[in-house]
């Protein structure tokens, strides 16, 4: 009898050229994405004279440096460099680029699934650590850096070692007003943020089959946060219903006999794990970050953490670092902490269903600090302007713009000031990451909006209607 | 790629847990070409304030000029892919970074430009630390032939995957080792649309 297999056994497997005596196997990778940041591997392919191996599979997409206003126009000649440079090194190899222009442009980890460029049981990367985030339709997705774009770049292959294999099972049901972002924030602050190091991580259990397609993407996006290599989840009627139609997905016939094939992709019965952890939904509060890394989390209700109770001297240094780094007080109330400034935005948390659940909390209501809203594409954007979400952040006086990871990473010029505080509905909480000495909390959607209306960080169900 | 067999050199300990790739290199800095060198950029805003003085960051103590080796806590080169963060250490100078646990990305871009990443036990760490700390020159030798690092009197075993210590001690290119699977490949890509034909976008 056949060994019962992971669904993450089962894409390794479908995607092994050969197997060396070492454990090393070189995989064919499906779909390839490069962005403006991927210029030091063109360089390299440029060095050694040779084509790009699969322009077909290969799509670029301009996210990282693009301006969200007052676009075409990029004030910045480095900045336009990159974007221009990304846009030549499509034309010069021949793939598909989703430019600064393009109505279907937007955030790589936005735009693949949205376009039906993800499928489950594919390969694919990107020289992107979220790239995790295309796991959530049951591909096998991983960040990549530059030489190994390079690699897939002139063979369309990458050596990997298999990874372990990871289950979290999420059972219950996530209380109102609560949303994927919180699952996210539970897993990584109860393993860490290396905690899923070195393991493929696959999700299961009723609370990630209730999860909408934008829910799973949002967890798996979070999972390079625990440190995950990648992150999946079965393919079922939720991504089969997300995909058909999409305008790169197989269409009529092709997109059923594909159908029938990525059913069997599921985890088999017996299947074994080298880890496997469980969580409740429904014990779970509105979370927040305090510190520096993704697992300094909280629930909204906690106060920040006191150093002075903390037994182990290394432990203590880094909550007093991060402590002052983030100008917080040991001890005070979550609640009590005022932000300067909201962003609603990145491949974690700027899909239509984020926007939503921001607008539900923001509708006819005013914010008390400024904010920028960036869709995650411009498909989003139009979808919402068609809802009318964009009235609805604008009347409450944030900012509404272009499609592009803007404030996420701030190499678009998209930065919060040195020493402000950001609730972001981003997935980095690093020092300096939304700009030097920025200060970042994560959270979900729904949670930036209620600390948009109150100035600080608020328990989104004291502003939930009904 | 270089080739990395043994180290003997001065060590920087950074007391550091979560050295985030952000820290080691922000994003602003990554437009540049790397032809005008990335070490001034290697943990830039730690080391340095608004006006470009320095913070006294252990990498600037005089202490520690020169090191090739870098100490840290658990989880260094977390987050972002960028491989730009390898860049600004090994313009610097960094041939070795010894911690409890990598970023995955991280390590696997390491290695791919002859950078090694040494894992330690944690207590091993602590104690490597400590004893750069106190040592009156903080000097150590790693050596990749035997897997261990002798500092401060003492010596400690390191791991690394066993396919990437060879490739850091035969100093091997990835696509020459590829190029040997030209046919395999071919032949896999063939077999690969015929039987799941959606690969290909319409």
């Amino acid at each position: 009898m056949e060994q019962a297999r992971t669904l993450f056994d089962k894409v390794w497997d479908s995607h092994v050229i050969v197997t060396r005596e070492d454990g090393e196997s070189l995989l064919w990778v499906d779909r390839h994405f490069v962005h403006e940041g991927s210029h030091h591997a063109f360089r390299q392919v440029d060095t050694r004279n040779l084509p790009v191996a699969e322009p077909r599979l290969t799509f670029g997409i301009a996210d990282h440096y693009v301006p969200t206003r007052n676009r075409p126009a990029i004030a910045d000649p480095e900045i336009a460099g990159m974007v221009e440079r990304l846009s030549g090194n499509a034309a010069r190899h021949g793939f598909r680029l989703f430019g600064l222009e393009d109505p279907d442009q937007g955030i790589v980890h936005v735009v693949g699934p949205e376009q039906g460029l993800t499928l489950p049981g594919l390969l694919v990367v990107c020289g992107d650590s979220h790239t995790s985030t295309h796991g959530a339709l049951g591909a096998y997705a991983f960040g990549i850096g530059a030489s190994e774009v390079a690699h897939v770049l002139m063979t369309q292959t990458l050596w990997q070692r298999k990874p372990k294999r990871m289950r979290i099972r999420i059972n219950g049901t996530l209380p109102p007003g609560l949303s994927a972002k919180d699952l996210a924030l539970q897993v990584i602050r109860t393993i860490g943020a290396d905690g899923a190091r070195g393991h493929a991580l696959e999700y299961a259990g009723d609370a990630i089959s209730a999860l909408s397609m934008e829910g799973r993407l949002t967890l798996c996006n979070m999972s390079i946060e625990a440190g995950a290599r990648c992150a999946m989840v079965a393919p079922d009627a939720v991504t089969f219903a997300y995909l058909r139609g999409r305008p790169m997905a197989p269409q009529g016939a092709a997109f059923e006999q594909a159908c029938t094939a990525w059913q069997g992709l599921a985890s088999d019965p017996g299947a074994v794990f080298d880890r496997e952890i469980a969580l409740d939904a429904g014990s779970i509060a509105p979370l927040v970050t305090w510190g520096v890394s993704p697992e300094d989390a909280l629930p909204i209700d906690a106060h920040v953490p006191d150093p002075a109770a903390e037994a182990d001297p290394a432990r203590a240094g880094y909550l007093q670092q991060a402590l002052d780094y983030m100008g917080l007080r040991a001890g005070m109330p979550l609640e009590q902490v005022a932000v300067d400034r909201v962003f609603i935005g990145s491949c974690t948390n700027a899909r239509i269903e984020d926007l939503r659940a921001a607008a539900a909390i923001l509708k006819g209501r005013k914010a008390a600090v400024p904010g920028l809203v960036s869709p995650g594409s411009s498909r989003v954007k139009a979808q919402a302007e068609r809802e009318g979400l964009d009235r609805i952040f604008r009347e409450a006086g944030l900012e509404w713009a272009d499609s592009g990871c803007s404030m996420c990473v701030g190499m678009n010029g998209d930065l919060v000031a040195a020493g402000e505080r950001c609730a972001s509905t981003t997935n980095r909480n690093f020092r300096g990451r939304q700009g030097k000495d920025a200060r970042t909390h994560l959270m979900s959607p729904a949670m930036v909006a209620a600390a948009a209306v109150t100035g600080r960080l608020t328990d989104l169900r004291k502003l939930a209607r009904g | 790629m270089e080739r990395f067999t043994r180290l003997d050199a001065l060590a920087c300990p950074l007391g550091l847990a979560n050295v985030d790739t952000d820290q080691l290199i922000p994003a602003r800095f990554m437009s540049r070409p790397r032809s005008e060198g990335y070490g001034r950029f290697l943990l830039h805003d730690l080391r340095f304030g608004p006006e470009g003085q320095s913070l006294g960051f252990p990498l600037d103590a005089a202490r520690h000029a020169g090191a090739s080796a870098i100490v840290a806590r658990r989880n260094f080169g977390t987050g972002s892919s960028r491989e730009a963060a390898v860049y600004a250490l090994w313009d610097y100078g960094i041939r070795c970074v010894i911690a409890p646990s990598f970023g995955d990305i991280f390590a696997s871009n390491a290695v791919k430009n002859g950078l090694l990443p040494a894992q330690v036990s944690p207590d091993d760490a602590e104690a490597i630390l400590g004893g750069l700390e106190t040592a009156e020159l903080p000097r150590l030798v790693v050596d990749l032939e035997t897997q261990r690092i002798e500092a401060g009197g003492r010596s400690f075993g390191f791991s690394i995957d066993a396919v990437r210590r060879l490739q850091l001690l035969n100093g091997w290119d990835d696509l020459d080792l590829t190029r040997r699977h030209a046919e395999e490949i071919v032949a896999f890509r063939t077999r690969r649309l015929a039987e799941a034909p959606w690969v290909m976008p319409g």
